[in-house]
Formats: C-alpha cells, structure tokens, sequence
C-alpha cells in the first residue's frame, strides 16, 4: 500500500515537470448507442513520447482519432466532454477542423500514400496552403524526407511514382509527408504493424528522432515496441483508460492487476 | 460420376462453353460482314455471254456474276419464266448488266439454260458514271469538241488520261462550289439575318438607313464576287465536258458518254493481278473518301462517317461532366436515405428505357422547346426559317448524352466506391476539406473507372440509330458539320449516320440488289469505328491506370 503511494507520487512528480500539450476532461464517445469511451481523464505531455496499449477494441485508436476529429467523418459518433489542446478546447465550435489537423498530423496503421509522385505527396500538404514557390516547396520536401530518414534512399527519385516504394519506405514517406506541414502533435496508429521487422526498427529510430521536435501518440499492439520507444504509456480495456504512468514504470511495477495481467501476456 | 462433378471439371467445361459460343456468334458476324463487305470492290470479270430468250431470239450480253443460286420448277412457272417444265430444279444467275440508262434494269436474273458461249474479252470495259451507274461495253472512238482524237486499241490509253483530267477539273469545281460559293452564300445570307435584325429592333430610321446602304454597297461586292466565280465555273464545267468516248454496248448498240460525268473506267479481264489489288485498294479508298451518289446506291459514304465521329465526340464532351459531376454528388455528398436509393434505382433503370423514347423526348423538349426558345430568344431574324428549333448534330448529341448518362454515372460511382478509405483520411489528416480531398486525390484515382464508364457510353452511342432519326439524322447531307466558315463546327446542321445509313440503304434503297453490298461495307465500317473510337478509350485509361496505379486497381 505504502508502496503504491510513494510510486503514484513519484508519478505525479515526474508530470509536474511536464508541460502539457493535450489535455482529456471527461470524455464521453458514443457509436450510436453504445460508448466506446468512458470517461477518459488524461494529459499527454508535450514533445514526449505517449504510447496506448490495450486489447483490441479497447477504444485507444478511437480516443488517437479524437485528437485530431476523424472521428467526425463517423456519421453515428457522438462526443461529449473536452479536448484542451494548449487550453483550447478542439471541439468548440469555432475550431477550424483543417486548422486543427494541420497541427496534429497522422500516420495510419497500412501505408497510404497518395498516387503521386514522392515529391508531389510530401509537397501535397504544402500546396494544400497555397505554397506554390519551387524553392520552398524544394526545400521543404528535402528537410522533411530527411526528417523522416528517407532522403538518401529516394533523393534520385523524387518524380517516380510513390507506389514504387516498399512497404517501410511508404511509411515513412508518409511520415515525411505528415511533418511537411510541421504539426505540434503527431498521432501515429500502429504505424509499423504492417511491416517487417527491419522497417519497424527504422520507424522506431525515427519515433526516437522525432519526439524532439513533437509531441507523438503512439498507439501499438506491440508491448516490446512502447517499452522501446514511449514515455508514458496508458493501459486501456473496454472504452476505460484504467492506468497511465511513465513507461518504466508501467512495465515494471503496474499500479493495477490488470495492467499486470495485460503486460505479462496473461490475457489480450 | 459424382466423383467427376465434385473436381469441377463439368463448370470448367460449362464456362469455357460459354465463351465458345459468344466467340463463334461474334466472329461470325464479324466474318459474314467482312466477307460480304470487302468483297464488293474487286473488280470482278466480265463474262460476254449468248443469250437465248424466251421466245427463241439470240442476243449478247456483257455482265458480271454476281451470284448463283437453284430454284424450283414451280417458283418460275408461277412467275411465268419457264414453260417447259422438266426438271425439278433449276439454276439461274443473277447478272450484273449495268448500262441502266439502256436497259432500264442493271441487275437480271437468267436461267442456265438460256446462257452459253462464255468468254472474257480483254477489251471489255467497265465505266463508273456519276449518273445511271456503270456501263459495261466496249470503247470505240474518243472525240474532243466533235473531232476524232484517237480509235480502236489507241483509245483506251488516252481515254484513261483525259478521265484524270476531267476528275481534276471536277475537284477544282467542287472545291469553288463548297468553299468559295459557300462562303459567299454564308455572308449573303449573314447580311440578310443583319438587316432583318435591325428592322426587328426597331432602330431609328437614320441607323437603317445607313446599315442598309453598307449592306447593298456589301452586298453588290459579294455578287460582283460571285458573278466571278460563275464565270470560272462555267468555264471549268466546259472543259470538263469538253471530250465525249463513243461505246458499243455488248448487243451492238452505240452511244455515247461525256468524260466530264465519268469517275473511273477499268478494263477488269486485261488487269494483272497486282493491279486488281491495286483498283481494290482504290475502289476501298473510294468508298471511304467519297460522297454517296444515286441515292445512296453508290459512291461513298464519307459524311457518315464524319458525323457518327463529330457527333460520338460531342456526346462525349456533354456526358463526362454531367456524368461524373452526378456520380460524385450521388457517391460523396448525398446522404444516404431512402430518397437517394429512389435517384439510385431511378438512374439505373434509365438504362432500360427504349432508346426510341429518348428520340421523342428529344425532339419534343430539346428541339421543340428548347430549340424553339433559343430560336425566339437569339435568331429572331431568320424566323420562321428555324435554327436551332429543328433537328441536328446539338439535339443528336444531347439526346444520345443522355442516353448513356446512366452508364457512365453507374461506372463512375463504382470507381469512386473503390478508392480505399485510407487513402482520403491521408489527405484529410493532412488539413485537406473534403473538397480537396475529392479533386485532388480521389477523383483522379477514379478517372480510369470514368473512362470504362466512357468507352461503354461510345460503343453505346455509336451504333444507336431509333432516337437519331428524329432528332438530327438524314438520308443525305453532303454538306459536313465543321467547315472554314466561323464558327466551324455547325451544331445546327443535319448529319448523316452510319446507322442511319445502314438502315437507309438496306430499307429504303431504290436498287436492292446494287446496294446489297453497300450495305455489309457500311456495316462493317460502323464495327471497325466503334473498334477504333473504343481502343483508343482503352488505351487512355490504361495509361490512366499506368499513371495511378496502386491497390485500388
């Protein structure tokens, strides 16, 4: 008992040092009648790594989706309670939705570049803002393929179609593609779930490279690869955030059983 | 057995059946067309032959065979042909005789019997005239201007020159006559719309005035022009009948052709067979190239081709838009409810509808209505000669567009549903509307699905006839859509048809049995276009796809 008290307020030491960037007040999500969400009440903190473990269809992609409002473009889902994000609140009515994801990029679980050429899909962002300088787009089209560690690999062919990439080399086309515009936030879900082992290692450097610059979500079924690159990590079961605590922490010494059963394999 | 139905074997033999079947009826079509069509522009021989007819007399003729065929004893004693009656069954040709201005008929039946002494003379000649259809004789002597210029075996040669000269001047003439003429026709007639106009207008009497005495002083210019041209005409019309060729025809008979109303002449039993192949290729080009003479009969059918492309082409440039605009709106934007599935169904079954039902809805509302209101609100002047108010290439197209919207809605929905969910929620994430989304990623990934959707609509609208004949198609208009006079392309003129053409020249044709082969030839003329405008459309998308090629294929 004494114990857990002294971890919980290691804990809350360790975040009062944290500056937040999101911040969950008592959200609520509904799928037509039933909730997905219960309750959540979570902070992330900023350009730290945030990893969500659960089951499946535990909610931790639907909660990453609220971040950025893709839930909206679900007809039957309903929300309620708060998303602060620096203080403002991402479901009020006057937030611009663009607006919004321009600053809370995503990358999703299967690569998804669009038909274009490499170059046109890292400059889509760009040109979406109207930027139509070669110099600028040339230049941000470099920084950001290096940012994702891509560079080198495609830098003789930049017009070739994006299709032509393997698996691992789209993902991180497409985090290149999402960092162009340069979010605050970058919401990753299982990016790397649908790759080899050898691309999933460089996706991980990338996580590793990125989070000084971002703040990333990291959603993931791959118990090995939040210890490796998160932070803080938050255990989720049935729509119920149930723990959140630094990683090494979470991974070591799990202030709730099922946390424990979870992380050891014992169910899940 | 069952053994054998459970490796599934006999659904393998079952499809492949299928496929067999659908090859055999489509290339038997194909093949019978060909055949049939091709075949028609080798110069056949002609055969002199002893006539021996009905009430004992013995004459000659000159002919092609055109086919063979048996008939029964009863069929010809009930017509009246045979009196004795011996055998069961005879044969008889049918004779291709020509010379339609001497024996009224070109083409004749005969029975074996009656026919003896075949030979091929090499100096039998075959003379393609712009009226009475071809002679079939023996040239005599070539006269310039009442003189004798050349006989017997020294006439053929110059009489072959002297028809390239004619054919040159006819070109000349025409060129004069479609372009020049027609411009100045356009201008007269430009001038006449103006000032009926300004009188419609109500201009104050000084405007009038003055716009009137521009318009003589223009006017007498254009008739001073054409006054010019008259004369060239004249000139030229005089020097192309300047030579006439003296002909025997095969009974002895003697008369004689003026060059200037001939197109070509061959001598089909002296010709090698390389030059056969040659004529072949010509007469093809002929065909292609030409306009139809003798009511459809002969001569070419250029026109109709032109106009099924120009008119496929314009439908095509009003259907792609209202098409994919629909599909998109239906596919994107709609929300999903029992009144979208009433439009959806509605759109399907649009497909259903007799194409005959969108000529009368075409000629009622498009022409009638919509043609009249324009008449009424832009070419008041020219009232109440119509415009726009009549059938025409515009009406055709329009009314062929919407015949094919449903198919190319239908394709198009299909290829927006198949674009992966992942590939817009990248673009959305990204800060892109949904709008962006839409033109920037999603409709070009669905431009191969549109082009289906196109390529479909083509094959469709290309071989449709029933609504055309009411909303734009005519036997005969030489005159072509798109020409020198601004603005080129005529939306209000009437356009011939394949189709149509078809239709015309198998049905409504004087001389049956001389535009039998026309028949397959603009049949088969019609596959071949509707092969070539659709090729090339899959050729497109398959670039198309080349270029956005990704798992949604």
């Amino acid at each position: 008992m004494t114990q857990q008290h002294i971890n919980i307020a290691d804990t809350e030491l360790l975040l009062a040092n944290e500056k937040m960037k999101i911040e969950v007040n008592d959200l609520r999500l509904y799928y037509g009648d039933s909730m997905a969400l219960k309750n959540i009440n979570l902070q992330i903190p900023e350009k730290r790594v945030t990893a969500f473990i659960g089951p499946s269809g535990c909610g931790k992609s639907t909660l990453l989706r609220c971040f950025n409002r893709m839930n909206d473009l679900v007809d039957i889902c309903r929300i309620e309670g708060k998303i602060l994000m620096d203080g403002q609140n991402i479901y009020d009515k006057s937030v611009d939705v663009a607006e919004l994801r321009r600053q809370v990029g995503m990358v999703f679980q299967k690569p998804n570049p669009f038909p274009k050429t490499i170059y046109e899909n890292v400059a889509y962002g760009l040109r979406l803002q109207g930027v139509k300088d070669k110099r600028v787009l040339d230049e941000v089209v470099e920084t950001s393929l290096k940012g994702a560690a891509l560079w080198n690999e495609v830098k003789d062919r930049l017009h070739d179609n994006a299709f032509g990439l393997s698996g691992g080399q789209q993902q991180r086309l497409v985090i290149a593609r999402a960092i162009a515009i340069e979010p605050e936030v970058l919401l990753l879900d299982e990016p790397a779930s649908a790759l080899d082992p050898i691309s999933t290692l460089k996706i991980e450097e990338l996580i590793y490279e990125l989070k000084d610059r971002y703040t990333i979500v990291i959603v993931t079924h791959n118990m090995q690869q939040a210890a490796r690159v998160s932070d803080y990590t938050a255990f989720m079961y049935m729509g119920d955030l149930i723990e959140f605590d630094a990683t090494n922490k979470m991974f070591t010494n799990p202030s709730e059983q099922q946390t424990e059963d979870y992380i050891t394999g014992r169910f899940g | 057995m069952r053994a054998w139905f459970r490796t599934g074997t006999p659904w393998i033999w079952l499809n492949a059946g299928a496929i067999a079947l659908s090859l055999v009826m489509v290339l038997g079509v194909l093949g019978l067309i060909t055949v049939h069509g091709a075949s028609h522009f080798w110069p056949a021989d002609l055969e002199q032959i002893q006539l021996r007819q009905t009430d004992g007399t013995e004459t000659t003729l000159l002919a092609e065979v055109v086919r063979t065929e048996e008939v029964s004893a009863a069929v010809l004693k009930d017509s009246g042909v045979l009196m004795d009656k011996v055998a069961a069954v005879y044969q008889r040709h049918l004779l291709k005789l020509g010379n339609r201005d001497v024996y009224g008929v070109d083409f004749r039946w005969y029975l074996d019997q009656q026919l003896s002494n075949y030979s091929k003379p090499l100096n039998a000649t075959v003379i393609e005239r712009r009226e009475w259809g071809n002679f079939y004789g023996f040239p005599q002597t070539l006269l310039e201007a009442q003189k004798v210029v050349a006989e017997g075996a020294a006439v053929w040669p110059e009489l072959i020159s002297r028809i390239a000269r004619a054919n040159q001047i006819h070109e000349q003439i025409g060129d004069i006559e479609k372009v020049e003429i027609g411009r100045i026709n356009r201008k007269l007639n430009d001038l006449r719309l103006a000032e009926r106009k300004l009188e419609l207008n109500d201009a104050d009497a000084a405007t009038v005035e003055s716009a009137k005495q521009q318009a003589a002083e223009d006017r007498a210019a254009l008739d001073a022009e054409y006054a010019e041209l008259q004369q060239q005409l004249e000139q030229l019309y005089a020097a192309a009948k300047r030579d006439n060729v003296v002909v025997t025809t095969a009974e002895g008979k003697q008369l004689t052709i003026n060059l200037g109303n001939i197109v070509h002449a061959h001598q089909p039993n002296a010709m090698s067979l390389l030059d056969k192949i040659g004529h072949y290729f010509g007469a093809i080009w002929n065909f292609l190239a030409d306009d139809p003479r003798e009511a459809n009969t002969e001569g070419g059918i250029f026109p109709a081709i032109f106009g099924t492309v120009t008119m496929v082409i314009l439908m095509s440039i009003i259907v792609t838009p209202f098409g994919v605009l629909a599909a998109i709106y239906l596919r994107e934007y709609a929300k999903d409810g029992p009144l979208l599935r009433v439009i959806r169904i509605s759109v399907y079954n649009l497909a259903g509808v007799p194409s005959i039902v969108y000529g009368v809805f075409g000629l009622g509302f498009f022409v009638y209505i919509m043609g009249g209101s324009i008449d009424a609100l832009f070419y008041p002047e020219s009232l109440p000669a119509p415009t726009f108010g009549t059938p025409g290439l515009f009406w055709a197209s329009l009314t062929l567009a919407l015949l094919t919207l449903p198919v190319v809605i239908v394709s198009t929905e299909e290829g927006l549903s198949r674009i992966p969910s992942t590939i817009r929620m990248g673009s959305l994430a990204l800060g892109a509307t949904k709008s962006e989304t839409l033109w920037k990623v999603v409709v070009p990934l669905a431009t191969p699905a549109m082009m289906t959707g196109l390529i479909l609509a083509i094959a469709r609208a290309a071989g449709e006839v029933a609504p055309l004949m009411l909303v734009g198609v005519v036997k005969l208009a030489p005159t072509l859509p798109v020409d020198g006079n601004f603005p080129f392309v005529h939306l209000d003129q009437k356009i011939m048809h394949l189709g149509f053409h078809v239709y015309d020249v198998g049905f409504q044709s004087p001389n049956v049995e001389a535009s039998r082969p026309l028949l397959y030839a603009t049949a088969l003329v019609l596959v071949v276009l509707i092969m070539v405008l659709n090729m090339a459309a899959i050729h497109l998308r398959n670039k198309l796809r080349e270029k956005y090629r990704s798992e949604s294929d």
